[in-house]
């Protein structure tokens, strides 16, 4: 398949600042057009604390507060979002898949999963989830991992581990606060003889995840832009990044639900 | 804590007793002078133990079969609780043997040139897309390349998904894990190893164990196999500048209540990396282009 390109004609892309540029920068796909986006609702009462979008392809970071849940919403269904997790106040000590997966015996992420910590502490635990069960075995797309994957001519397609480095720059942390990572909404079976992969999903537009917070959590998440697997359905969607606070619900702040009402659609 | 408040050392139990001190130590050494100090001190050399590292690795007693003396570049039995630490040059030849069926091998591999590439379990498993390491499985790092590949396995049970045990869990499991003590944590020994190269916290990504192994059932579960008995080995060639970090501690999942580990032995001699003429080299795509890029970053830096 012959993937390039000829001449240096620019093409309209849409910019951050709301305006349009031409460029020759073979930027990621997103959506197509009429793709069915459902921005739902936080799936725990509470008062709002946040309420952001993230972009198809682009990387995400927020601090959420000791007790507050935060509900990521699948908005276009099938939409891997990659998710590293931080003590706020002590980085070194991040999200650990192998403790996760050893403390509670299970491959799997489902209902009631410890998010621990390389330290085997808690950082999060989910308490609400619409799918049948969450991945952390498989990882991150990078740019030189997709390399081995999909052959070289991918070396130039942005991937997860692309985000999380911007993002952890953001926040000053570096390639080596980089870990193995959750993938909320990605589907990756483990079979009987160890055939291990990415597979087609078992989301749907609107889908949730909601994850508490045990201690204040610095939380990345990388949208993930990958085009050479299903892990987005190969079509990339946006999430919906929702925090409340459980606490102040009967304090008269608007509700979640109702600020669900406000994004129209994304 | 002070020392009298902590918990008195346990009884021996199982079949690796901790090493005591004897009673009357005190009248077996003459040491009230310098010179008597020197002279109690150098009389303590030539002994052998249990566990220890032997020098040079060409005289071990547990050479590997067909491996010439001469090509030994690292020979050492690791403690039950011990850790080890090594920076080999490409092409090296690493294996691993548990002589009792109960050593547990926890190993984290780093670029020694630039540490912060390293072992990324998660691309260990998918890239292969085979979750269960066995031979001519890679140990990839998260830069696309080959640090390492399994080269001989006879033992089968191994484990990519628990990681090492943590204070927390010894904590909870035996009620210690001081890295002093007789329960510590493959975590705790790891940060010692890490910090005698200059790396630390953040430089230890979750690892992969040897000889003791699990298996994920229909429901996720993840099934104890333990290891296939005592006298296997797994072999692994260093195919990039390695450092090598191994703690000998038992598996988070072992599900015996008392903290039992065996004896590791650990040999390493000078070989070539894998050659593109070589069938691994080019078993699968993936495997190729693993290939493909760690010759080209080595060819660049002049390995």
């Amino acid at each position: 398949m012959a993937t390039t390109r000829t001449g240096n004609t620019p093409v309209t892309f849409p910019t951050a600042s709301g305006g349009t540029v031409a460029s020759t920068v073979p930027v990621g796909a997103v959506h197509a057009p009429g793709s069915p986006l459902d921005r739902g609702a936080s799936l725990v009462e509470g008062a709002v604390v946040l309420d952001d979008t993230v972009a198809p392809n682009a990387p995400w970071s927020a601090v959420v507060r000791r007790g507050h849940v935060l509900t990521i919403v699948d908005v276009g269904g099938n939409q891997s979002a990659d998710c590293l997790l931080y003590d706020a106040d002590d980085p070194e000590e991040r999200y650990s898949v192998p403790d996760t997966l050893a403390w509670q015996g299970n491959a799997y992420v489902r209902t009631g999963t410890v998010l621990r910590s390389n330290e085997g502490r808690a950082l999060m635990t989910v308490v609400a989830n619409e799918i049948d069960r969450q991945d952390t075995i498989g990882g991150a797309c990078g740019k030189e991992s997709n390399t081995l994957r999909y052959g070289h001519h991918v070396m130039f397609q942005h991937g997860c581990r692309e985000n999380f480095l911007a993002e952890a720059g953001r926040r000053g942390l570096g390639v080596r606060d980089l870990v193995s990572n959750l993938n909320w909404f990605m589907n990756v079976p483990v079979e009987a003889d160890g055939a291990l992969g990415i597979v087609d999903g078992m989301s749907a537009p609107g889908r949730r995840v909601a994850v508490r917070a045990d201690r204040d959590v610095l939380v990345l998440v990388s949208n993930c832009p990958q085009m050479n697997n299903p892990c987005n359905d190969f079509n990339p969607t946006p999430l919906r990044m929702l925090v409340v606070d459980p606490a102040a619900v009967a304090g008269g702040t608007r509700s979640a639900a109702a600020a669900g009402t406000l994004g129209g659609t994304a | 804590m002070t020392t009298a408040e902590r918990p008195a050392a346990s009884a021996p139990h199982g079949r690796y007793p901790t090493e005591r001190v004897p009673a009357h130590a005190r009248d077996l050494h003459l040491t009230d002078s310098v010179r008597s100090a020197r002279d109690d001190a150098r009389a303590q050399g030539g002994q052998s133990g249990e566990w220890m590292p032997y020098l040079p690795a060409s005289g071990s007693p547990y050479r590997p079969p067909g491996v010439d003396p001469a090509a030994l570049v690292w020979a050492e039995t690791v403690a039950p609780g011990g850790y080890t630490h090594k920076a080999l040059a490409r092409g090296t030849r690493l294996r691993f043997d548990d002589p009792t069926g109960d050593a547990c091998a926890h190993l984290l591999l780093f670029n020694a040139l630039e540490p912060v590439e390293r072992l990324n379990v998660a691309d260990t498993l998918k890239i292969p897309w085979q979750a269960y390491l066995g031979e001519n499985h890679p140990l990839l790092s998260g830069d696309g390349r080959v640090l390492a590949v399994v080269s001989d396995d006879s033992s089968g049970r191994h484990d990519a998904f628990c990681g090492t045990s943590t204070d927390a869990w010894n904590e909870r499991k035996y009620g210690d894990a001081r890295p002093e003590g007789p329960a510590p944590s493959g975590r705790g020994l790891f940060l010692k190893a890490a910090a005698k190269h200059g790396l630390g916290r953040r430089d230890l990504p979750p690892g992969v164990s040897f000889f003791q192994g699990v298996r994920v059932g229909a429901d996720g579960t993840l099934g104890w196999r333990g290891s296939a008995g005592p006298g296997t080995h797994v072999e692994l060639v260093a195919e990039m500048p390695l450092l090598v970090l191994v703690a000998n501690v038992a598996h988070p999942l072992d599900p015996r209540p008392d903290y039992v580990v065996g004896p590791l032995r650990v040999h390493a001699w000078r070989g070539a990396p894998t050659g593109p003429d070589e069938p691994r080299f080019t078993a699968t795509p993936e495997l190729h282009r693993a290939y493909l890029n760690t010759v080209d970053y080595c060819e660049a830096r002049g390995l």
